[in-house]
């Protein structure tokens, strides 16, 4: 049950570091002039709410599981996630907003987000397997 | 073109573009068609410009006789050219003052007394420029025969006054003036020659015209055979003049600007004579510079006046040569606005005309003398808007080499011998010896003061007057006179600070913000037009060649943002200017920072679209109710040959209430046919082919169209508005091509896609916490503005609604795809005449004015700068490109940046945008304006470069981000704490003063003031009852409107009227404009027995007080007493008084280089009327609001903090 838990978790976590590695790419992208705001911004917003919700479902995870260390590592970046997403104003055309996305250094802040986030992943990825390994190596 | 009663810069810039091609004579041009100009061209010129070839420079001048601001800055132009000429000549010959010549020149020219220059010069050059000053300033300084560009100006100046006198306007008219100056003495009649310069120029192969020609053979013959091309040139030379006095029959008061002009166009030419023998044009100069000195007084005018010809028959040459002879030409050649497009069909450029406001090669003579002659600044100067950009306010540059004189007003001659090196070099020592040399000296020698005076310790809370006597001009980089010469405007062009920090970290000390304020599309009167092969560029950055990049030798230019060092191309080599080889750095590219390339089809992504308009009518029930219709018909029917466009030109019609209405207009039908579609949930085009049609082809209909359309709808009941789903189906139908779509709107929109609710709580207008809904509500208007950027369709909003209609969504459609907003509340055609008067100005603005399609701006920086935020309208597509659908000449633009490696290896910073558009005649240019500042490593030096206006317009905009991204009152704190950063920041890192209260360097001496003022502004006041709408559109304005405009909404210009004198006052031909001084905007500087002028950029206030003289108001209002002035006037009688002349004379004078022509109201002192003109008297305390000395208390005590 638990290695269950945790493969699944690091199935997510995997998602997640391939979205992270994505705005990354596609944020170096514009920043280098290779595509166009809009574009940029319309590919990045549809992973948005996959993102949140891939965030979610592993802290989800681990509160069901009980796992109560790395669920308090989970929480953190679902709550930024969730309440990034509820803040964009009602004009805008989502997280990422082709018009102000140069304006303000928003490019340098998401790309530093992105970042960040790509760190947090992969921390969350070796912890998973080596709870999960741990965990199969209990049963 | 422009209609005549517009007597703007568009307007009298077209005309002249049309004289200058026709020659003036032909009138059916200036409405007309491109195409005669191409005839033009072609005209062999046979005037040979021996002697004069060498004035050919002078090409300009004639460009001045445009618009009435214009001309001083041409004038400016010229006076460069001239000084350049003189400083090349130095150079080669190193001899000083080398020229005879000039000396001969000067001498007629005595008859100018030197002493008083001044007067004599304002009178001829209402604007400052710097060329100007430095002119001006000479006569007293140097020995009269050693500046003959002034002295000889004089002289012309005096007869092209007397000229509009001597010649009776009619058929020959415009020429006729001129003529005279022309002084060919065998010319035959004054109208002969008009007519002349037309025929020939069209007619250049040798038709009719050829009697003046005569004349003009013989001195061709004198030129080589490659004369030819230059011939057409000649021709237009004359146009040119021609052009200006168009405009004067046009307008009396302008008329008179514009002979002004002519004069300082003339003077220009003088000028150039000079210019082109030292310089720039190789061939010309052997004959140039000895024919220069052969001149005589009277000859000499002549030799401008061939000098006009050999100028533009050079360039016009070099456009010529270019088509056909497969040259690799370049020509240069000034266009004026419109005139552009013209131009380029004329098949290469032509020299048009133009006095440049935006002259893009200041030369100072200084330079030339070795700075022994600071450049002064008459008072009179510093009043001309356009001009200020070289000349007035320089700061003396810290180091001892750059001579630059600082423009203190107070210069006397003698003074000048104080600016030797010696002294200066004093000066420039670091800041502390500075401010207490400042002290020491008080001003009184006007001289070393500029520096001084920039730097000069202020204490606010002491000192009480702060204005200037005359509105402020960009204060000038301190940088050597050969790189201020050719520096960009700052009309088009401007920093915050005209000093750059050298690192992030010596910003942030200053606590200014770093940014720049662009004005790229502005209406010049004088721009060089290249047409060229190859544009060169840097092959890393691609930045283009300009003033500013080093030539390593022959072969190899150094870019001056990059520092690559790139090949010169072969072409480039060769200089079609004066067709000689080997001289790169003397092309036009490299002598202009304001240039216009014509692009080649590698700057295409698809062939040049024809220019669209689509004009998206509001036709409900509320809209029928405002009336707007009526005028609107009517002014699109008056202006519908004035649309720019060329034959291919499209127009189409919809109109939308709750269904939306297609106009089939294709050529053929006998009427128009009006086509519903009322399924507003999923648009659709009804016909692909026939909603957007030929202009030329369907005239008829339109007109047909345009004249039924108000009746149509006049019983309409619809109360509904399907915006949403009309600009949908305007989106649908533009798609194809592109182009330029016009909605106006009156209401809410509630039906379809981007229906919206009403969002304003009338009980929050005057709340004090914060204002909420200053957002779009919904994206949907967004998202189309984006679709249309990228169709390259532009969306211009007209809001006239009497009701709240959420402008803060639907100006989204407009802010992204590069329009403009025009707001106005209350609109009724009955009820509110005033808002009608302004409805109708800035239409037939809207629909004359140039246009560019297609367009891209970008702007590059040196390396180490980047530029993290943009504001204006437009849509940012990547890092450094913006995005413009449509491009205007009224809006602006302002960037934000910062500094990410040190600049510590460049002594200079360069700035450089360039505007990519398609031309409303269909051809793809490429407008390139370059900057360069200086790069400086002391904090007192950033703050002597400090630019007051500009800072205050960037914070604006800030201000405006952050209120909307944030919250109002956010906003508000962070100006104010810009203020106390300002203060303390210099408090504790410059000042060495141990003063108590606020002190601030001179040259910020006016932020805290322009900060109360931005914070009692529509767009920032709380506690003030505002609609949410009119906030909206302030904040719009904010954001799109060029400084000069911004500064004067922000900060009236406040003059006193009843009590002018002629001290100091700017003598335009036979027109005498007064120069009244600028009073601080205070109830307290009112009274009763007064009237006061209020200039508020788009709308002028004259006050009359209670007791004022009745003197005044018979005379200039025409009324017995003050009893019997009626309540809401709004216009001047012209009546034949010399008061009311003067105060006419000022007004136009003030409204000369405005885009909108300004409404004036007049303001009793006891009437209802007079809240709207003390709200703008920013200095008192107003109900929710402080005072200036309230304000400065507050400050104090947030320091102490």
């Amino acid at each position: 049950m638990e290695a269950a838990v945790f493969i699944l978790s690091l199935v997510d976590c995997c998602a997640l570091i391939f979205l992270s590695v994505y705005f990354i790419i596609t944020l170096s992208d514009l920043e280098c002039d290779y595509i166009n705001a809009r574009a940029c911004c319309s590919k990045l917003n549809k992973w948005v709410i996959p993102e949140m919700v891939g965030q979610c479902l592993s802290t989800m995870l681990m509160l069901v599981s009980m796992h109560w260390f790395i669920f308090l590592l989970n929480l953190p970046v679902a709550v930024w996630n969730i309440y990034r997403y509820a803040k964009v104003p009602m004009g805008n055309m989502g997280v990422f907003d082709p018009t102000e996305i140069h304006n303000r250094g928003q490019l340098k802040s998401h790309m530093k987000e992105a970042m960040i986030k790509l760190g947090y992943h992969l921390l969350c990825f070796f912890i998973y397997l080596y709870s999960m390994i741990l965990a199969l190596i209990n049963d | 073109m422009s209609s005549p009663g517009f007597t703007n810069l568009n307007s009298s810039v077209s005309y002249s573009q049309n004289s200058t091609p026709n020659g003036g004579a032909a009138p059916p041009f200036q409405n007309g068609p491109a195409q005669t100009y191409q005839s033009m061209y072609p005209p062999t010129g046979c005037y040979g410009a021996p002697p004069q070839q060498q004035s050919y420079p002078t090409i300009p001048a004639h460009s001045t006789p445009a618009p009435h601001k214009a001309p001083i800055t041409n004038s400016a132009h010229s006076a460069n050219y001239y000084q350049s000429n003189h400083q090349q000549q130095q150079h080669h010959h190193q001899l000083p003052q080398h020229h005879v010549a000039p000396s001969q020149y000067s001498a007629p020219s005595s008859s100018v007394p030197p002493s008083q220059p001044h007067p004599t010069l304002h009178s001829s050059v209402p604007p400052p420029s710097n060329a100007q000053y430095n002119q001006q300033q000479h006569p007293p300084y140097a020995t009269p025969g050693s500046y003959y560009g002034q002295q000889s100006y004089h002289s012309q100046q005096q007869q092209q006054q007397q000229q509009p006198n001597l010649v009776p306007a009619p058929a020959g008219g415009p020429g006729a003036p001129l003529y005279p100056i022309v002084s060919y003495p065998s010319a035959p009649g004054s109208s002969q020659y008009g007519t002349l310069s037309s025929s020939q120029s069209t007619s250049a192969p040798g038709v009719p015209p050829t009697q003046m020609g005569a004349p003009l053979h013989q001195y061709s013959t004198s030129r080589p055979a490659p004369t030819t091309a230059v011939q057409p040139g000649y021709s237009v030379a004359p146009t040119s003049q021609l052009g200006p006095t168009v405009n004067g029959q046009g307008s009396t008061v302008h008329q008179h600007y514009d002979q002004s002009h002519q004069a300082s166009l003339s003077y220009d030419s003088y000028g150039r004579v000079t210019h082109s023998s030292g310089g720039a044009d190789a061939d010309r100069p052997p004959s140039g510079t000895p024919s220069t000195s052969v001149h005589s007084s009277p000859g000499h005018h002549q030799g401008v006046q061939y000098g006009y010809v050999a100028n533009s028959g050079a360039s016009s040459a070099s456009a010529t040569t270019s088509g056909p002879a497969a040259a690799p030409l370049s020509s240069s050649s000034e266009d004026d606005d419109d005139d552009e497009e013209e131009d380029e069909e004329a098949g290469g450029d032509t020299s048009s005309s133009s006095t440049g406001s935006a002259s893009p090669v200041p030369n100072s003579y200084d330079s030339l003398e070795g700075g022994n002659y600071p450049d002064s600044m008459p008072p009179s100067n510093d009043m001309t808007n356009q001009a200020a950009p070289y000349g007035s306010y320089g700061y003396p540059s810290m180091e001892p080499a750059y001579q630059q004189g600082p423009a203190s007003h107070t210069d006397s001659s003698p003074s000048h011998d104080l600016y030797s090196q010696s002294s200066y070099q004093q000066y420039s020592q670091p800041f502390p010896n500075l401010s207490q040399l400042s002290a020491a000296l008080g001003g009184l020698s006007g001289v070393p003061e500029l520096e001084v005076e920039a730097l000069r310790p202020v204490n606010l809370l002491q000192e009480r007057n702060l204005l200037p006597p005359r509105p402020l001009e960009a204060p000038e980089p301190n940088l050597s006179p050969d790189l201020k010469k050719v520096n960009c405007s700052p009309h088009t062009f401007r920093c915050t600070l005209t000093s750059i920090p050298q690192t992030q970290a010596l910003l942030n000390k200053a606590r200014l913000p770093l940014g720049l304020l662009l004005h790229p599309f502005r209406d010049l009167q004088q721009l060089p037009v290249i047409t060229s092969n190859t544009i060169v560029r840097c092959r890393s950055c691609r930045t283009y060649i300009n003033p500013f990049v080093t030539f390593l030798d022959q072969r190899r230019w150094k870019c001056n943002l990059c520092y690559r060092v790139n090949d010169v191309p072969d072409e480039f080599m060769y200089n079609p200017v004066t067709r000689s080889y080997g001289e790169p750095h003397k092309r036009p590219e490299v002598q202009n920072s304001t240039v216009e390339f014509i692009a080649s089809s590698d700057y295409m992504l698809r062939p040049p679209q024809p220019a669209a308009y689509l004009f998206v009518l509001d036709v409900s029930h509320n809209a029928v109710e405002a009336g707007y219709l009526k005028y609107f018909c009517e002014l699109l029917l008056d202006n519908l040959d004035k649309l720019p466009g060329d034959t291919r030109t499209r127009v189409g019609f919809l109109t939308f209430d709750n269904t939306i209405h297609f106009y089939n207009l294709q050529e053929g039908l006998s009427q128009p046919q009006m086509l519903v579609v009322s399924d507003i949930d999923d648009v659709f085009i009804p016909s692909h082919d026939s909603l957007m049609v030929n202009l030329k082809e369907s005239k008829e209909l339109v007109k047909d169209l345009l004249t039924s359309l108000p009746a149509m709808f006049s019983q309409s009941r619809e109360t509904h508005s399907a915006l949403g789903p009309a600009l949908q189906a305007a989106f649908k139908l533009m798609s194809p091509t592109g182009g330029r779509v016009t909605v106006f709107q009156t209401q809410l929109p509630t039906l379809g896609a981007g229906a919206l609710q009403s969002r304003e709580d009338p009980n929050q207008r005057s709340s004090t916490k914060g204002v909420q809904h200053l957002g779009p509500a919904t994206d949907f208007y967004k998202k189309l503005a984006l679709d249309c950027s990228g169709q390259q369709i532009g969306v211009d909003l007209f809001l006239l609604s009497s009701q709240y209609a959420d402008l803060a969504s639907l100006s989204c459609i407009s802010k992204y795809s590069a329009g403009s907003i025009f707001y106005y509340p209350s609109f009724h055609y009955i009820h509110n005449p005033a808002q009608l008067e302004k409805f109708q100005r800035d239409l037939e603005r809207y629909f004359t004015r140039k246009i560019g399609f297609e367009a891209v701006m970008r702007i590059r920086c040196t390396k180490g700068l980047s530029i993290h935020t943009f504001h204006g309208n437009f849509f940012v597509r990547s890092t450094d490109l913006l995005s413009l659908a449509n491009v205007n000449p009224d809006s602006a633009f302002a960037v934000q940046m910062s500094i990410e490696d040190s600049l510590a290896d460049s002594s200079l910073a360069c700035f450089q945008a360039a505007l990519l558009y398609t031309s409303s005649k269909g051809k793809r240019r490429i407008r390139v304006h370059t900057l360069c500042l200086p790069v400086v490593n002391q904090l007192s030096d950033v703050y002597a470069g400090a630019d007051v206006q500009a800072v205050t317009c960037l914070l604006a905009n800030m201000a405006i981000d952050r209120s909307i991204s944030s919250s109002l009152s956010d906003a508000r704190d962070a100006l104010v704490n810009a203020v106390v950063d300002l203060v303390s920041a210099y408090k504790s890192n410059v000042s060495n003063l141990q003063q108590s209260g606020l002190v601030v360097p001179a040259a910020m001496r006016l932020f805290p003031v322009y900060i109360l003022s931005l914070l009692k502004q529509k767009a920032l006041r709380t506690g003030t009852s505002t609609r949410l709408d009119e906030r909206v559109f302030a904040m719009c304005e904010f954001k799109t409107q060029p400084l000069q405009q911004l500064m004067r909404m922000v900060h009236p210009d406040l003059y006193r009227l009843d009590n002018m004198s002629d001290q100091g006052a700017l003598h335009l031909n036979d027109t005498v404009v007064p120069q009244p001084h600028l009073l601080h905007l205070s109830a307290e500087r009112l009274s009763r027995d007064g009237a006061f002028l209020m200039d508020c950029g788009y709308v002028f206030y004259l006050w009359i007080g209670k007791c004022c003289s009745e003197v005044f108001i018979r005379d200039v209002l025409g009324c017995p007493n003050y009893a019997s002035i009626p309540p809401n006037m709004s216009h001047i009688p012209e009546l034949e008084t010399p008061l009311s002349e003067r105060v006419r004379a000022f007004l136009d004078w003030l409204q000369d280089n405005r885009a909108f022509s300004s409404m004036i109201h007049i303001v009793k002192d006891d009437a209802s009327a007079k809240a709207t003109f003390f709200q703008h008297l920013v200095e008192d305390r107003s109900e929710s609001a402080s005072s200036y000395y309230e304000f400065l208390q507050h400050i104090q005590q947030q320091m102490s903090k």
